[in-house]
């Protein structure tokens, strides 16, 4: 048991050390070292000091030093929580993204409980009544699910509240909180917006589980330990419920690793369609106008996220499966 | 047990007393049968695959013949015919089939200066087949023939069956041409994505070890990082001025950097499961070289695999090229791909007023949807135990 977290931990390291330096190249890609980039769109803006600013901005990120060590400069700075300035705002990285990173996990997290919460009973249900009409229909929606991109889905969402409910469904905040402090009504607002994005980044992921969960569960309904616990009077429900879901849910936690990175990468899609205040916005502005201190970091902020909710699920994993605990 | 229930389903048997020949019949010809004729056989069975591998079929048929499709040049623009809505098609013209189309007035709003378009019932546009229109190449032959067109075979001016868009370009044939390269921006993805993952996951499987433990982690670690985020940070780093089979190239690369993992992991299970099979130790004892197993025995044994596991990545790729062409960080214009023309319907604001922007994500869904169910069929097919 001590050894699989061990294992698992060292990869999550290798991992979050593998996405450090695809964002470092990321931030090296466009012409020009970025800080450069930085100094001269200070002077643009009329900003004197910039020439004593450069100096020192060189020294922190040893301009002039191997790749290598730029590299290690930099993830030490990323490490204590210095981003950099970004070009754009004019701002430390860390004040543009500031709540937007909290409220992407948010987004994501919830998408991913309402990816279980769908999938777990419909999985069950479908493996239950397999071919009846309910397993069609379910099987139909989670086609639909897995063919419609989701920011197809929003788009069309939001053409269908604005053409006959003649309302506004983007965003997070109604527009009294939208720049308000963070308070319990603030919250409440928030949790009433969050429905429809977590329906939307959910449904994708969704239909691949229910999937996962039917196969796996029909497996299980096949073995004799059903049967015998049907035999000795254990009613239907009670005999799927209380020993063949149990092992069907194992790839729950198992695919989380592989959903998690998914949604966070629909979320920020999702974000630019609903107008969402995640990092998604942010990031494609930054792309786009090369603020690569802004872009880099989010990139691996997102990776390292994901990295831990991964390394969390398959601690997860390790809970609930008994063969994984008792390996060695 | 098994074979029993195979037999019956891929040859059902009415009649009572015939059963028994029949079966032996049908037995007789299962077992001659070929590898591939029963794949086939099972294959068929699947109707949803069959259906999806028709409109699979059908969408490469567009990317063949769209020059002759579109019946008007993708390029070309009018500023005073922009996001035109599109025109009904009229099948009967005074109870006889011959299919027209109004003519469309426009004039902008006192008020608002939106732009606003009447049919004008007086003027009817017949449709013709095999109409003249503009020319284009094909395998070397100047043609100008197209599929549908008006007499005069100015179509630019008077044809627009799905309307028009903000640059008042025809968005049926733009559409035609988008198909072609976003149907095989998948296909070149998906051929280097093979490629790596075949090389990768047969070394992986067959070497096993350190080499296997290093490429697993490496598929492992890939994986676990959002993709998109990082697509567009490498997509955003496209030169501006590079041409675009530049930027095409590149797309399909950045893509299949991660694509390959899937692939990969399958290659490796089949390896693996198959370097204990006893025919594989058979042909090793009779001292056949490493690359007669693998080519002569191996590689067929799991072809039928590594089909249906790429037809099924397909979707996500051509998925991957309309999301960051959606965003511009893809394909740009003037190349055409069902992403661009899903970025004009990118803010409410526009797909409010112009719905039809959105269609283009119409052939986005089918092909997914075919893709899905060809790949489903053929994993069922080419798998000998699935019943």
């Amino acid at each position: 048991m001590l050894a699989y977290i061990i294992r698992r931990s060292i990869l999550a390291v290798i991992t979050i050390i593998a996405v450090s330096i695809l964002s470092f190249i990321i931030i090296q890609l466009p012409p020009g070292d970025y800080v450069s980039s930085y100094i001269a769109a200070q002077q643009a803006s009329g900003n004197a000091a910039a020439a004593e600013a450069a100096e020192n901005m060189r020294q922190l990120y040893g301009m002039d030093q191997p790749l290598a060590i730029q590299y290690f400069k930099w993830v030490t700075q990323m490490a204590q929580g210095n981003f950099g300035m970004s070009m754009e705002w004019g701002r430390p990285v860390s004040d543009v993204i500031g709540d937007r990173l909290w409220l992407t996990v948010v987004i994501s997290l919830c998408a991913l409980i309402f990816t279980w919460v769908m999938a777990l009973p419909i999985g069950i249900y479908s493996a239950m009544h397999k071919y009846s009409f309910g397993d069609t229909i379910f099987t139909l929606i989670g086609f639909i699910g897995l063919a419609v991109p989701s920011f197809m889905l929003a788009l069309i969402l939001m053409y269908v509240g604005f053409k006959f409910f003649n309302a506004s469904i983007g965003g997070l905040f109604s527009p009294d909180f939208a720049d308000a402090p963070w308070s319990i009504e603030r919250v409440w607002d928030l949790i009433k917006h969050l429905p429809l994005p977590a329906v939307v980044l959910g449904l994708a992921g969704t239909a691949g589980t229910i999937r996962i969960m039917r196969a796996n569960l029909l497996d299980e309904l096949r073995k004799p330990y059903v049967v015998t616990a049907r035999a000795k009077g254990l009613p239907y429900i009670q005999a799927v419920l209380r020993y063949p879901v149990r092992v069907a849910l194992n790839p729950f936690a198992s695919t989380v690793g592989y959903e998690l990175p998914y949604i966070v990468s629909g979320s920020i899609i999702v974000s630019l369609v609903l107008s969402l205040p995640t990092v998604g916005p942010v990031l494609l502005k930054a792309l786009v106008s090369q603020d690569m201190f802004l872009a880099g970091t989010i990139i691996l902020l997102l990776g390292v996220l994901t990295v831990i909710g991964t390394f969390l699920s398959d601690l997860l994993l390790m809970w609930i499966d008994p063969r994984i605990r008792l390996e060695d | 047990m098994k074979d029993a229930t195979i037999l019956e389903e891929n040859f059902p048997v009415d009649e009572p007393h015939e059963m028994e020949s029949a079966a032996s019949a049908a037995e007789e010809k299962i077992s001659v049968a070929t590898q591939t004729q029963l794949m086939w056989w099972r294959f068929r069975k699947h109707r949803l695959a069959m259906v999806g591998t028709l409109v699979v079929i059908a969408f490469y048929l567009v990317v063949l013949g769209a020059d002759f499709l579109a019946y008007s040049s993708p390029e070309y623009s009018e500023a005073f015919r922009a996001l035109m809505p599109p025109q009904s098609i009229q099948f009967f013209d005074e109870g006889q089939l011959r299919p027209f189309v109004y003519g469309l007035k426009g004039a902008r709003d006192p008020d608002t200066f939106k732009k606003i378009y009447t049919i004008d019932t007086d003027v009817k546009i017949p449709i013709i087949f095999f109409a003249k229109g503009f020319s284009y190449e094909f395998l070397g032959m100047q043609l100008d023939r197209h599929f549908i067109g008006v007499p005069e075979g100015n179509a630019e001016e008077s044809l627009f069956i799905l309307g028009t868009d903000p640059l008042g370009r025809d968005l049926w044939s733009r559409l035609m041409y988008g198909t072609r390269i976003s149907m095989t921006i998948g296909l070149v993805s998906v051929a280097i994505s093979l490629f790596l993952g075949v090389l990768l996951g047969g070394i992986s499987g067959l070497f096993g070890g350190k080499v296997d433990l290093v490429i697993q982690r490496v598929i492992e670690i890939l994986r676990s990082i959002p993709t998109i985020p990082l697509w567009m940070g490498l997509a955003a780093a496209i030169p501006q001025d590079w041409d675009v089979l530049q930027v095409y190239f590149t797309i399909t690369i950045i893509i299949s950097l991660i694509g390959w993992t899937g692939l990969a992991r399958v290659v490796r299970g089949r390896f693996l499961s198959l370097r204990e099979e006893d025919y594989i130790m058979a042909a090793r004892f009779s001292g056949a070289s490493q690359m007669r197993i693998i080519f002569r025995h191996m590689v067929p044994a799991f072809l039928s695999h590594i089909i249906a596991s790429t037809t099924l990545a397909l979707p996500g790729m051509i998925l991957s090229e309309t999301s960051l062409s959606f965003l511009g960080l893809g394909l740009r214009p003037p190349a055409i791909s069902w992403g661009v023309l899903l970025q004009q319907a990118q803010n409410i604001q526009t797909v409010a007023l112009s719905p039809w922007l959105m269609l283009p994500a119409v052939p986005v869904i089918l092909a997914i949807l075919a893709f899905n169910f060809m790949g489903d069929g053929l994993r069922d097919a080419a798998d000998p135990y699935g019943a």
